[in-house]
């Protein structure tokens, strides 16, 4: 019994990526901490297990999301749609990953976006459409896959472990258009 | 019943330590951490350039595919290390990790404020040891302490579209990390 419930919880708390000290805004957490001296054996242990080198807290700051705003997991064959502004960083990049965090295959060979390179409106605000589809504007495709990740990485940012989710930290919505 | 009652509770109990046990040796035990991987390709004291993540095979999970990156493996039981970067057009980052991939220092080209990020690597016990005259007429070194001997140092360069690629990899190609001369 003892086996089960420790063995079940380290299981647990690895595959859902715990850790203490999340910042969550909207659809999008991130754990800042993690990118320091001071990463929890959780953060710890999580990071062996996938292998990734964590974003280092001077870097920058790397947000997930894997459900849309109403927290509905993300699924590859619909139309989600990703609109809003994101916090003063230097440069950003949004990427979209399989859930083992490798890139995903598609027709274009784009796998995701940075700052430089998106299409806004003129106030600055942007939209960007993933779907499988072809679509005009900033079209991220999904290849089809069921589920995915997507990671917002903010470079040179204030934003930290210090920050807490308000108006100066506006992450863009995500919400499902359509779905077939 | 109580006893069934105490046996439930051991067992929570005992599952508790069990799994904070597992938590904290983990890290420790890990086969396929980053650092791991990267011993696979990357020698010591050197710096290699990591192909860019694709939908076939990626070097480490969750790589962000709009930077050229390349990894430095360092081991600092011969002595303290030299680092320089040259800085690229957009961002450049310079990442410190431990053995365990925890990052413990992290510096950008906006940071360092020239074109070129250098630094010296060393142990609590190599700066310790540093002649302190040494200390004062170098004032404009920048010297990072590694809590561990052996570690990575993960140099990035961001190419903003993909256009500019071909010159954040030659930016990161001319990256060198080198054991730092004995001191005299």
């Amino acid at each position: 019994m003892a086996a089960v419930v420790g063995l079940g919880a380290t299981y647990l708390a690895l595959t859902r990526g715990a850790a203490f000290g999340p910042l969550t805004i909207g659809s999008w957490t991130a754990w800042p901490k993690t990118g320091t001296v001071d990463a929890d054996p959780y953060a710890q242990s999580s990071i062996a297990r996938v292998g990734r080198l964590p974003t280092a807290l001077g870097d920058g700051v790397a947000f997930t999301a894997s459900a849309d705003d109403n927290g509905r997991p993300l699924d590859g064959r619909c139309d989600v749609v990703l609109a809003g502004v994101t916090p003063a960083a230097r440069f950003w990049t949004l990427t979209l990953y399989n859930p083992d965090g490798e890139l995903v295959a598609n027709s274009t060979n784009r796998f995701g976006f940075t700052s430089q390179e998106i299409v806004r409106h003129a106030d600055g605000s942007f939209e960007i459409v993933v779907t499988p589809r072809a679509n005009p504007g900033n079209w991220l495709p999904t290849g089809g896959i069921e589920r995915y990740i997507l990671v917002l990485r903010l470079y040179d940012t204030a934003v930290g472990v210090s920050t807490k989710a308000g108006r100066e930290v506006p992450m863009p919505g995500v919400t499902v258009r359509s779905c077939p | 019943m109580i006893r069934w009652l105490l046996l439930a509770l051991g067992g929570a109990v005992l599952g508790g330590i069990v799994h904070l046990a597992t938590i904290i040796i983990l890290p420790r035990t890990a086969t396929q951490d980053a650092y791991s991987r990267l011993q696979r390709v990357a020698p010591v004291d050197a710096v290699t350039a990591l192909p860019a993540p694709t939908p076939q095979s990626t070097p480490m999970p969750f790589m962000d595919p709009a930077f050229a990156s390349a990894v430095c493996r360092y081991d600092l039981s011969q002595g303290p290390l030299k680092l320089s970067v040259p800085v690229s057009l957009a961002y450049t980052s310079v990442s410190f990790y431990t053995r365990y991939d925890v990052a413990y220092y992290a510096i950008n080209d906006r940071a360092a404020g020239r074109r070129v990020i250098e630094l010296e690597l060393m142990t609590t016990d190599q700066h310790n040891q540093m002649p302190e005259d040494e200390d004062i007429t170098a004032a404009d070194r920048l010297i990072v302490e590694s809590p561990t001997l052996t570690g990575l140092i993960a140099i990035r360069a961001l190419a903003p579209e993909p256009g500019l690629m071909p010159m954040a990899r030659s930016a990161i190609a001319a990256a060198k990390c080198t054991q730092a001369e004995e001191p005299k």
